[in-house]
């Protein structure tokens, strides 16, 4: 600096003050608690330091001391805004180690659980994003719809967010005719408040201002920094696990994926909202095939899955199924595992290792939020101070899973 | 290509792969419908990069990379990489063995995205790797001692923190709460692996 100043001597000098200061954990733009050390040069971010781990729960710790239907909870606890796409990896792991069929039925309802937890997820994500660029509306908005939601889930497993609804082998109980009724009058509504949304926040000249060309990843960044989901799709790479690598009945389905452009803050956005409009599309078709499919919900064996009530009632048999299953559990196979959905962040994936017993052995939980995290820093630079937050917010981070 | 892929089709990928890596590759098995290769330890990058850059395979992406502790075995861990090709579409696991002194080469030159994943590992096990560029604890305490996801490792920590009303901070002391209850609840007719109770007697015949 000394010898620009030199070189033009008619410029005062003005002293360079270099500013550390610390975004959150306290900070209602950092979604939870997020320690961002920022590195600024007058507004003009240099490096960006994130120090996670204040929601570190030693899940994965946990889980090896406990038993594989013990440990389904815990995934609720991870991302939380979407809980049952959690369970449905670490189903889907055990499924793949044991060998177990889901019936059809329990198929579905899979699928449309998950999808109305990615439209919880974009929900709370694209609206909380509209408030970390400044407008307060669409958070109530969007969160009228998420309650309607949680009362669906509220019927569906009596849990307004902590489900603990998708076992090995299938869903722990049938829907009711009614609340499959409700769930496709709700989609058919659904359309009103996302064009409310759409119409408050899509053409806004605030929000354009601040995502339009903010964040820009390209094509080459989201497949070199592992992104996945919304972060890979935004930059126009057609990857989606649900199409590319199916899982669940996915494949029966008729529904399209929404890619980015430029890859910036406002693509993704985009690229969300469409998700949902999707979304939406698949659970309708759930509720048209639920309908005339009746059947069990989960696999008949009952060395994965509990008698009824009723049967243990009169069968000794079903009597000591229950309690082994609910005090030893089941063994699994050993071996290793890995199982992934699409999860509304992105790839969700479990690395279940095995050794014989009714515990996992070691289960690696791969959140999709913490490559995302782990891109702040490169992001961020050369970008103003107040964009920090507009770049954070369509990384859609949650702490649950991140931390773990 | 078509998913799920064959078992076949893994196997003839592993063996090819086993074969044209100039040993950077050292094995594979197929498994549960997927594809492990194991790696020598001090190869490890030229078998990603090798991975990555070979027009069959393509893996772009690291999807994982995580520890495993087997404190019985005398390389007590693994290090599992976790790849996947979007263009291909398929993914592999790799594996490589080492101890608490062994470093291991890091891949953040391959991985970009190895960087946190890497200082994950070194917290939660303390396996090094060398030539990380900021290898430090992520997401334990400042200033916490050990590597709580080691076997040896107890569920309930060494310390537990409250806050102090008279200090007016939080402080941190040894566990005094009840022991987890850790029953077992193996069958002891399906294998156990310890003496049952009245069964020593036939042991010392």
């Amino acid at each position: 600096m000394a010898d620009d100043a030199s070189l033009t001597p008619h410029v005062p000098e003005t002293p360079v003050r270099k500013f550390n200061i610390n975004f959150g954990p306290q900070h209602p733009a950092a979604h939870g608690v997020l320690r961002l050390v920022l590195e600024l040069d007058g507004e003009i971010v240099e490096r960006v330091d994130p120090h996670i781990g204040l929601l570190h729960r030693g899940t994965e710790k946990l889980m090896e001391y406990r038993t594989y239907l013990q440990n389904i909870p815990y995934f609720d606890r991870l991302d939380y805004v979407a809980p049952m796409n959690q369970e449905h990896a670490f189903c889907l792991a055990i499924e793949k180690l044991m060998g177990i069929e889901v019936p059809i039925r329990g198929s579905l309802i899979r699928v449309m659980f998950s999808e109305i937890g990615r439209i919880l997820n974009h929900l709370l994500n694209v609206t909380t994003q509209a408030m970390d660029v400044g407008a307060l509306t669409p958070p109530l908005w969007g969160f009228e719809e998420r309650e309607k939601l949680m009362v669906f889930y509220e019927r569906a497993c009596g849990a307004r967010l902590h489900a603990n609804y998708f076992r090995p082998g299938g869903v722990h109980q049938d829907l009711p005719e009614a609340l499959i009724n409700d769930i496709g009058d709700w989609a058919v509504a659904f359309a009103r408040p996302m064009a409310d949304i759409d119409k408050l926040i899509t053409g806004n000249r605030i929000f354009k201002q601040r995502n339009v060309d903010i964040g820009v990843v390209t094509k080459d960044e989201a497949i070199k920094w592992g992104f996945s989901g919304v972060m890979v799709r935004g930059s126009g790479i057609a990857w989606d696990l649900r199409r590319s690598q199916p899982y669940e009945c996915y494949d029966d389905f008729d529904f399209d994926i929404p890619l980015g452009v430029n890859g910036d803050c406002y693509d993704r956005y985009l690229c969300r909202m469409q998700e949902m409009r999707e979304s939406t599309k698949i659970i309708l078709q759930c509720v048209e095939r639920l309908k005339r499919t009746p059947g069990p919900v989960m696999t008949e064996d009952n060395k994965v899955s509990p008698p009824r009530r009723g049967e243990m009632k009169r069968s000794m048999e079903a009597l000591i199924h229950h309690f082994k299953l609910y005090t030893e559990g089941f063994r699994t196979p050993p071996g290793e595992v890995y199982a992934c959905v699409e999860a509304p962040k992105g790839e969700f994936g479990v690395f279940l290792v095995s050794d014989g017993t009714n515990k996992p052995y070691r289960c690696k939980i791969r959140a999709p939020g913490y490559p995302h995290l782990m891109a702040m820093d490169w992001m961020n630079r050369g970008h103003m101070l107040a964009d920090v937050s507009a770049i954070l917010g369509s990384l859609d981070i949650v702490f649950g899973e991140i931390d773990r | 290509m078509s998913w799920p892929q064959t078992s076949d089709h893994m196997e003839m990928l592993g063996q090819a792969m086993v074969a044209n890596s100039a040993g950077a590759i050292a094995g594979h098995s197929v498994a549960y419908g997927e594809l492990t290769l194991t790696a020598p330890l001090p190869r490890i990058v030229d078998a990603l990069t090798y991975l990555r850059d070979h027009k069959d395979y393509q893996f772009q992406q690291l999807i994982d990379l995580c520890g495993v502790d087997y404190p019985e075995r005398v390389r007590r861990f693994d290090v599992v990489y976790h790849l996947l090709s979007l263009t291909k579409n398929h993914r592999v696991r790799l594996k490589i063995e080492t101890d608490e002194d062994t470093p291991v080469p890091t891949v953040t030159g391959v991985y970009p995205c190895a960087d946190w994943f890497e200082r994950e590992a070194f917290d939660m096990y303390g396996i090094f790797f060398e030539g990380h560029p900021d290898l430090r604890r992520i997401l334990t305490d400042y200033g916490f001692h050990g590597h709580p996801l080691r076997k040896d490792f107890p569920m309930t920590g060494y310390v537990e923190l409250r806050y102090d009303d008279e200090l007016k901070r939080v402080v941190y002391e040894p566990v005094k709460s009840v022991e987890y209850r850790n029953w077992d609840f193996l069958s002891p007719w399906e294998g156990a692996d310890y003496v049952l109770p009245g069964d020593e007697k036939v042991e010392a015949k």
